[in-house]
């Protein structure tokens, strides 16, 4: 029994289940409602719930669990000399699959017999071309174990589908049958479907925590993979960045790390500035009208993709830095460089910038203001000997908030600032970045055994680090200091 | 008030003429908010740049070099059976069809009286995209009763033809250019003069799927638009509804207690995490563990889904905390469930601010590329994804990715194309982002 039509009987006898429930809920009162103790339809839920949870519940179990013990089966059939040399118990049973797989699209396109697919097993070579009719082409020769071993495959996938099939719709009927018997007007439908919708809901806000639980595990299980096969001290000491797919690469950390710091840096040196002159003038100065205006037009640098920017700094910012500074001062003359990455990054910083230093100025009391004024000070005497003071906690939290974004950051980079890892001071020179060399080592076909690969986990642990540390960083200078003024 | 003549000695100034301190002062005031214009007007002027750069780099893309001229179907060659039965004539290979094509564009030359030069047949054929005669076997395939017939074609140009028109191309870089000669191009102002050669909008930009690195000028945009619509619909199926319930949790049912400050916690560390780290645990997790197969949309929404969580659910917790507490009550008040007061009369009022969320988040899941660098959507894939739910396992693109992909490829003909694709990126962006204004104006209530 195929998956889909499992859950297409599921679903039937799901809504069979509901109208079923709602009718002997009304049955067993003679069709007076208020002698219920819940509404009609909460009975009908219930029924539902009882029949599909469970069944469901089987399913996914099943799927999880079929596999794993199919597999370890099936595994066991192969013969130390059904590997080839070089070859892997692992590749073996991938063949075993593909060929369970060529024989399931044989039998449907051609609507062979069972037996006919057992004969076909028998002669290796006939059963090959055959395959490679129906597009399931193979490297080797199908050994005959490897061919019986398939086909144990194919039986004991089906055998547990069967199963698996059976098992659900008993278990739905149970369930069914079951909790219409318990049905009686005193039953609380309407508390066991909240109940079940509680449960819903507790898991789906879960699903945070587990995300996060996800990311740390698999960034940290590969991470010491990684280091299993490239010593840690190397990682974290070494100066030089060279991964070579040969072997003996040097996989230093500081090269990356050190562009990273140069354009985020770059990046805060442009946006910080802009963004909170940008931010007090729009709080401070700027009429409605203006601000009406300006506000969001800033704000819809935030809303542009950070492909665009990196495709501005390809096409646009980096030819106009290498022509008109770098070659001149004879700095380099190469247009991705960290100066572009940086500048742009920098303009995709600002809305950020301004609209979280917005929002602190707005939050500095207006009776500071009237107490500086009434002394004489002008306006921009009021702005930086009191409100800035007032906001500086806020404003560094989303300063340090900027960099976090800033060094997470991967478009920009990828097609700005180049793909050398070097340590170097001159700014028109191409440097590389953590994130960079993330997509660069695992894009393409990757095998999950180099420390090559894994050292992108390594990396990206780094960088989880780097930018969640600082996130930290920036919510306890604002928790700290926010309510001083409230 | 006394002695007038006092103040002026003591102080040195007028009450009209500031002194010298005063104007000090207020030139610093002057400075200061000449900064802040400066900054605004940077602000603006970056974002002027930007989107001019970007279209005037990739309007072009939409208009594409043709060369249309008659061609005479011979179905001595195309349909030797004579039965007009696809499956015999897929025997005739695109070369076939290329020998056609070049016969009929040299007869077209002479017919319009057009100077071939010294050029050989073979760099007169080199004007057309190599994508031409497959363009037309494709044609003759899907309707083979125009076999026999003579009909007009449009064949793309080459994209160095299509560049020398649109100024990318220029008589001096064609001399040190192995795949165009100045000859050729003085052969393609006459035929432009001929009206042989005419710049046309290109559909085909939208629809076609991305083509090799030596053919440009037939690289389209469906493949990646296709991509992006699958994932986007996975994001939505998955996010909505478990961003909704996430939120209804945390904000009018959980207890404050530590489990929902964890929660609460992490969904804030979530928006925070860089996407490449969503992207390396999709890697791992549902490609390598899972082994959900590489390039396709499904693991894509699956991570999408995950890095929109977060913007969702602060969305719609905000929409679900603007309802008065007032309507909670007066449920409560009437005999209603908690659960019956959240989901009969809450959530229904909170619905528009929850769409508008769920619109920005999705405009932001459409723009994001880095994750999906990693799952492999950098593939080259030409054919399109099946239907869904099968379609969402093959492999597709997505837009932003489209994007790279062509930025790292050395012929400049795809600059042109990236900035292009960039500007159809940027027009869902800004229908998305519109529609959720038009939302939160119409439906949204103030209480």
């Amino acid at each position: 029994m195929s998956l889909g039509l499992l859950l297409l009987l599921l679903l039937a006898l799901t809504a069979i289940a509901f109208v079923a429930g709602r009718q002997r809920a009304l049955a067993s009162v003679r069709g007076d409602a208020r002698d219920l103790h819940s509404l009609p339809g909460y009975y009908g839920q219930t029924v539902a719930l009882f029949t599909a949870v469970p069944a469901l519940l089987f399913t996914l179990l099943w799927l999880l669990v079929q596999p794993v013990l199919i597999e370890r089966n099936v595994t066991a059939m192969i013969l130390p000399e059904d590997i080839a040399v070089g070859s892997s118990r692992d590749l073996v049973m991938a063949d075993v699959r593909r060929i369970a797989e060529g024989m399931a699209v044989l039998q449907a396109r051609e609507s062979l017999a069972d037996g006919e697919i057992a004969a076909l097993a028998t002669q290796p070579d006939a059963l090959k071309d055959r395959l490679s009719s129906v597009g399931v082409a193979l490297a080797a020769d199908i050994r005959p174990h490897i061919a019986e071993a398939a086909l144990e495959y194919r039986a004991e996938t089906a055998f547990g589908r069967s199963v698996m099939g059976a098992g659900a719709l008993g278990l739905a009927v149970a369930g069914f049958l079951l909790s219409l018997w318990r049905l009686t007007p005193q039953f609380r439908a309407r508390n066991v479907v909240e109940r079940f919708t509680g449960v819903l809901l507790i898991a789906a806000s879960s699903i945070a925590i587990l995300t996060t639980a996800g990311i740390i595990f698999s960034l940290v299980f590969e991470t010491y993979h990684f280091f299993e096969l490239y010593p840690a001290r190397d990682f974290f000491l070494n100066l030089t960045w060279s991964p070579k797919f040969g072997g003996g690469s040097e996989l230093g950390l500081w090269p990356l790390l050190w562009g990273t710091m140069y354009v985020s840096f770059i990046a805060l040196l442009v946006a910080v500035p802009i963004g909170l002159m940008s931010a007090i003038y729009l709080s401070e100065y700027a009429s409605p009208a203006i601000r009406s205006v300006a506000k969001p037009a800033i704000e819809i640098l935030a809303g542009i993709p950070s492909i665009v920017y990196g495709l501005f700094a390809l096409m646009t910012v980096g030819p106009f830095l290498r022509d008109w500074f770098a070659q001149p001062l004879g700095l380099g003359d190469s247009s991705s460089s960290v100066m572009t990455a940086g500048i742009v990054m920098g303009i995709m910083l600002i809305p950020y910038v301004s609209s979280l230093s917005d929002d602190i100025i707005n939050a500095v009391p207006q009776a500071m203001r009237d107490g500086s004024y009434a002394l004489g000070a002008t306006q921009s005497e009021t702005i930086r000997q009191v409100v800035f003071p007032a906001a500086l906690p806020g404003i560094v939290g989303a300063i340090l908030m900027a960099g976090s974004r800033a060094i997470g950051e991967t478009m920009i980079v990828v097609l700005g600032a180049g793909a050398a890892a070097k340590l170097d001071l001159n700014p028109f020179e191409a440097m590389t970045t953590v994130t960079v060399k993330i997509v660069s080592q695992l894009t393409g076909d990757t095998e999950f055994a180099s420390p090559e690969t894994l050292v992108a986990f390594a990396l990206g642990l780094t960088l989880f680090v780097f930018t969640l540390g600082l996130n930290i960083l920036a919510l306890y200078i604002v928790r700290k200091y926010r309510e001083q003024y409230e | 008030m006394t002695d007038t003549t006092a103040a002026p000695a003591f102080r040195g100034a007028s009450l009209t003429e500031p002194d010298a301190r005063t104007r000090r002062r207020n030139a610093a005031e002057r400075r200061f908010r000449l900064l802040g214009v400066g900054a605004v007007a940077i602000g603006l002027v970056a974002l002027v740049i930007l989107l001019g750069s970007i279209l005037n780099n990739g309007l072009s893309a939409f208009r594409q070099t043709y060369i249309t001229f008659p061609i005479t179907l011979d179905a001595a060659v195309l349909d030797k059976q004579g039965n007009r039965n696809p499956e015999e004539m897929k025997k005739v290979t695109t070369i076939g069809y290329g020998k056609l094509m070049q016969q009929a564009l040299l007869d077209a030359l002479d017919e319009q009286g057009i100077d071939k030069g010294d050029l050989t047949d073979k760099e007169i054929m080199a004007l057309l995209s190599k994508e031409a005669p497959a363009d037309l076997r494709d044609a003759v395939l899907a309707d083979p009763s125009v076999v026999g017939q003579t009909i007009p074609v449009n064949a793309f140009a080459t994209s160095r033809l299509d560049g020398y028109l649109k100024g990318r191309v220029t008589m001096e870089s064609a001399t040190r250019d192995a795949n165009i000669s100045p000859e050729q191009l003085q052969l393609a102002d006459r035929m432009e003069a001929a009206g042989l050669i005419e710049k046309r909008l290109n559909w085909g930009f939208l629809t076609r799927p991305d083509a090799s690195e030596l053919r440009p000028e037939a690289a389209g945009l469906g493949v990646a638009i296709l991509g992006s619509a699958y994932m986007m619909i996975v994001v939505l199926v998955l996010s909505l509804p478990i961003g909704v319930a996430a939120s209804i949790y945390l904000e009018e049912l959980a207890p404050k207690n530590r489990w929902t400050d964890l929660i609460e916690i992490n969904i804030a560390n979530l928006a925070a995490v860089p996407s490449i780290v969503f992207g390396i645990l999709a890697l791992a997790l549902f490609i390598n563990t899972w082994g959900l197969p590489q390039s396709a949309p499904l693991v894509g929404g699956l991570v999408l889904t995950l890095m929109t969580l977060p913007t969702i659910i602060i969305a719609t917790r905000a929409s679900l905390k603007a309802v008065p507490p007032s309507i909670r009550d007066a449920a409560l008040g009437v005999g209603a469930s908690k659960m019956q007061a959240i989901f009969h009369h809450v959530l229904p009022l909170a619905m528009p601010g929850i769409l508008t969320g769920t619109i920005l988040g999705l405009a932001r899941a459409l723009g994001e590329s880095a994750p999906l660098l990693l799952i492999g959507m950098v593939a080259f894939v030409r054919d399109f994804p099946g239907a869904p739910p099968q379609g969402l396992l093959d492999p597709a693109s997505a837009l932003p990715v489209q994007v790279y992909t062509w930025t790292q490829r050395a012929d400049p003909a795809f600059v042109e194309r990236a900035s292009g694709a960039i500007i159809v990126l940027l027009v869902f962006l800004l229908t998305m982002n519109a529609l959720a204004i038009i939302l939160r104006r119409r439906f949204e209530r103030r209480w």
